[in-house]
């Protein structure tokens, strides 16, 4: 590092402990100005923790955090906005009815005598956008605006109140490819106009291809910092996990049985009055021993589909068109019958649909087998039973800590990934149901989760796979179908998927 | 730990508020303890009046607690003890003669199926209509108090008293009342609520439908996402609800009263809300709830006679500022922020 230049951020020994868990133990980072600066690291490795320090949402323990060669004391992150700090949450914190340039102006607007002047916002917000190349349309609902022009007002908003250092917290995961690319553009532009961007993210090929430094977290200090043009994705993914990775796992050809796992004809499902059918007319089947990608942008159908398989008797999710299970029409079958069958489900949002975050590790292993009878009996729990099988389990699939009696909301991301997938290979699936089965994950448990999810097809589980993951999806289908507002646009075999066109495809061209 | 000592620290905290109280009042706050102290448990009949007064509130604070762990929240548990009593009144009452053996089986019975009833209407409303049940629960409580006065006073109306009653049930209906309490009609409903404690405690903790019934309770999306029927589960937590309220009819009317009088209840059903609150809605927590609620109730009456200026209402402000500490999270804070 060249000395006498001031970087635009110096985090010094950063220090944070919650009771007994310390989340941040020395971290020490430069970013220089004028920057994209990587931050990268498995979940719970602290990168987070020491970006809300830096953004004055925590207060460090000990450490020092400097913010263009001076020392910084926030006690709220308001005093970090006022520095030139600005964060963009991974959940958007736009008002969805109002206009964008309300929603950037909130909290800062030009007024005179109590009215807001909007003619003078949009002019200051017009000479920014310009400068940025951020094109917006000012007076439409946000709520009505895609997620990537969404995005640009989240950073339009850090712009209006002078940001220089922009901190974006996974910035990609809801965008196509194409808005993805666009939202590079951006970034490197504000780069090249002297804004400083931290970039936290888990998707390895993004850092390689945006950022000029990196920095690994793992376990609540920095393991490695380098050059991204001296590093690949796969000593980024060694760094993070602290051993080695397999990034691409190696996938034999599938053997598909005759048999049908799943099939679906004619899945329609109205929407509210006015707008386009949710479902329309989604015919497809999955044969058992195959592994079948279902790619698209968030909400077009993906989640409708789950829904409209797993509670075909359920009033909302109600659809004409039949579904059936091993050959057997489920039309007029409850969730559980469904199930039992032996269907299995990584649910899309694991802390709503897939774990009971209050209750203890255990209860969470037999969510939906309790009634199998080696975990009760004539109604009585074996508690016995399920706190070995239990203890297996997470054994064998690695779920840290191995301990029973924790709430499950207690466990990072990646463990609460790998207790629900214990638990649906518990019931041996004939079918088995994974919606964004490595969303928020990090690289290691990826590699493990793909990998059973592999196992189970080459063991004769049909598998539908749901992902706004393209790598994911590209790696693992032995098919490819592409779902735009609610109907199959597109299929690929393994082997010949175009990533352009299926990009294209998704974003429904 | 914190669990434990929580409530235990509320009811002190509770305590020395409202003593506190009695001192502004212009009494020595010792001194009004001491009453209450004595009034609750100076004698066997004290005692027994306590427990009298205990048995009950055990019984709706579980009805309580159970909805509250399916995630319901049952305000009706007046309604379905109103109308549990009203059922064991007018079995008796009409079939006087029924022999012994069976007799008080049978209105016991009729107590359980009048409560489970009232209590499943709420529950099946929310589960296939989507009717929210505090709303339902509070109506029928309405309901049950315009039904009990109609059939007490148009069908079964005592014609040897003014009183809004119902006639005598048989006399082979009564349950044993133990003889130890100077009088003082503590039942077998008393053991029968410390039974049905031990029933609701293996119920949720140990039986598959308890399980189910939590896990709706916790998570409706992640339960429904495994195959259970949230819809189902509310049904049965809400008609379990009124069946451990209608229960509340033996120790009335089987165990004390011998006949439905109207407003027999002084309000144990919404009491029963503060007592499953108190003893966080763990069986062994409601019984120590239910009994200090009791005492509260049974002492305050000492404080008529025996002070100038406070009166049994003490035992609602008391009741009241308990409450208020068990609720006031910022107040237990410090315990949680320790633990971490």
């Amino acid at each position: 590092m060249t000395p006498g230049i001031i970087p635009a951020v110096e985090l010094r020994g950063l220090c944070k402990r919650f009771g007994d868990c310390v989340a941040n133990d020395g971290v020490n980072l430069r970013v220089e100005r004028g920057s994209i600066h990587g931050i990268v690291g498995e979940n719970g490795a602290g990168k987070s923790t020491a970006m809300k320090m830096l953004y004055g949402m925590y207060r460090p323990d000990a450490g020092q955090i400097l913010v263009n060669g001076k020392a910084c004391v926030w006690s709220s992150p308001a005093n970090a906005i006022a520095a030139g700090i600005g964060m963009v949450q991974q959940h958007f914190m736009l008002a969805g009815p109002h206009t964008a340039l309300d929603n950037i102006v909130l909290g800062g607007e030009p007024n005179r005598f109590g009215l807001i002047n909007r003619k003078q916002a949009r002019e200051g917000l017009e000479n920014l956008s310009q400068q940025f190349g951020l094109d917006v349309d000012w007076e439409r609902p946000v709520e009505e605006l895609p997620v990537g022009v969404q995005q640009r007002i989240e950073i339009l908003k850090l712009l209006y109140r002078d940001a220089n250092i922009l901190i974006l917290d996974e910035p990609t995961a809801v965008l196509t490819p194409q808005e993805t690319n666009a939202l590079f553009h951006n970034l490197r532009r504000l780069r090249d106009q002297g804004k400083t961007i931290l970039l936290i993210t888990h998707k390895l090929k993004e850092v390689i291809a945006l950022t000029d430094r990196v920095t690994v977290f793992r376990g609540g200090t920095v393991t490695g910092e380098v050059q991204t043009w001296q590093t690949n994705p796969q000593e980024l993914a060694n760094l993070m996990v602290g051993r080695k990775v397999l990034l691409k796992v190696d996938i034999p050809n599938a053997k598909p049985l005759p048999e049908l796992a799943l099939e679906i004809k004619n899945l329609t499902l109205s929407g509210s009055a006015g707008s386009r059918d949710k479902l329309s007319n989604v015919s497809f089947s999955v044969r058992c021993g195959e592994i079948v990608g279902i790619a698209g942008v968030e909400g077009n159908g993906q989640s409708e589909l789950l829904q409209a398989l797993l509670h075909p008797r359920d009033r909302n999710c109600r659809s004409t068109g039949t579904v059936s299970f091993l050959g057997r029409a489920v039309t007029n079958w409850s969730a559980r019958e469904i199930r039992e069958l032996g269907v299995g489900l990584i649910p899309e949002d694991r802390q709503k649909e897939g774990l009971l975050p209050g209750r203890p590790v255990a209860e969470n292993f037999v969510l939906g087998l309790q009634r199998y009878p080696e975990f009760s009996r004539a109604g009585v729990l074996n508690s016995g039973n399920i706190a070995a099988s239990a203890t297996c389990a997470i054994k064998e699939y690695d779920v840290r800590p191995v301990e029973l009696d924790i709430p499950a909301g207690k466990l990072s991301g990646g463990n609460q990934q790998k207790l629900i997938i214990a638990r649906e290979f518990h019931r041996n699936p004939k079918v088995l149901i994974a919606a964004q089965p490595t969303r928020g994950v990090d690289v290691g448990a990826i590699e493990f989760i793909h990998k059973r999810i592999l196992r189970a097809r080459d063991e004769g589980a049909g598998v539908l796979l749901i992902s706004a993951e393209l790598d994911e999806i590209v790696a693992l289908s032995d098919r490819v179908l592409v779902m735009f507002e609610g109907k199959i646009v597109g299929e690929f075999l393994r082997g010949t998927v175009n990533e352009t066109e299926l990009g294209l495809r998704m974003a429904g061209s | 730990m914190s669990r434990i000592l929580q409530p235990i620290l509320a009811v002190l905290v509770g305590l020395s508020l409202g003593l506190a109280v009695t001192w502004i009042a212009g009494e020595n706050p010792w001194h009004v303890f001491k009453i209450l102290c004595l009034g609750a448990f100076g004698s066997p009949y004290d005692l027994g009046m306590t427990l009298f007064y205990a048995t009950p509130l055990v019984l709706t604070g579980l009805s309580v607690a159970v909805a509250f762990h399916a995630g319901l929240f049952n305000i009706g548990a007046e309604g379905q003890l109103t109308l549990g009593a009203l059922a064991a009144a007018a079995l008796g009452a009409l079939w006087p003669q029924c022999p012994s053996i069976i007799a008080p089986f049978l209105a016991g019975l009729a107590a359980i199926v009048a409560g489970t009833l009232w209590g499943a209407v709420p529950g099946w409303l929310r589960a296939h209509r989507g009717s929210h049940e505090v709303i339902n629960t509070i109506m029928l409580n309405f309901v049950a108090v315009g039904l009990s006065s109609y059939v007490t006073l148009y069908l079964l109306k005592n014609p040897e008293t003014q009183n809004p009653e119902t006639r005598s049930i048989g006399d082979g209906y009564m349950i044993h009342q133990f003889a130890w309490f100077g009088g003082a009609p503590v039942s077998l409903a008393l053991p029968l609520a410390i039974v049905a404690a031990g029933c609701v405690w293996f119920f949720l903790a140990k039986t598959v439908w308890g399980y189910e019934l939590r896990a709706v309770g916790q998570s409706q999306s992640a339960a429904r996402a495994a195959g259970i029927s949230a819809g189902n589960v509310r049904i049965i937590a809400l008609a379990i609800a009124g069946a451990l309220a209608g229960l509340v009819g033996v120790a009335e009317v089987l165990g004390n009263a011998g006949r439905f009088k109207v407003g027999f209840s002084p309000e144990y059903g919404f009491i029963g809300i503060a007592v499953a609150l108190l003893g966080r809605n763990h069986p062994l927590g409601i019984l120590a709830a239910a009994l200090l609620f009791g005492a509260l109730h049974k002492g305050a009456t000492a404080l008529d006679l025996e002070t100038e200026h406070v009166t049994r209402d003490l035992s609602l402000i008391l009741q009241a500022l308990i409450l208020l500490s068990v609720c006031a999270e910022g107040l237990w804070s410090w315990s949680t922020k320790r633990q971490k």
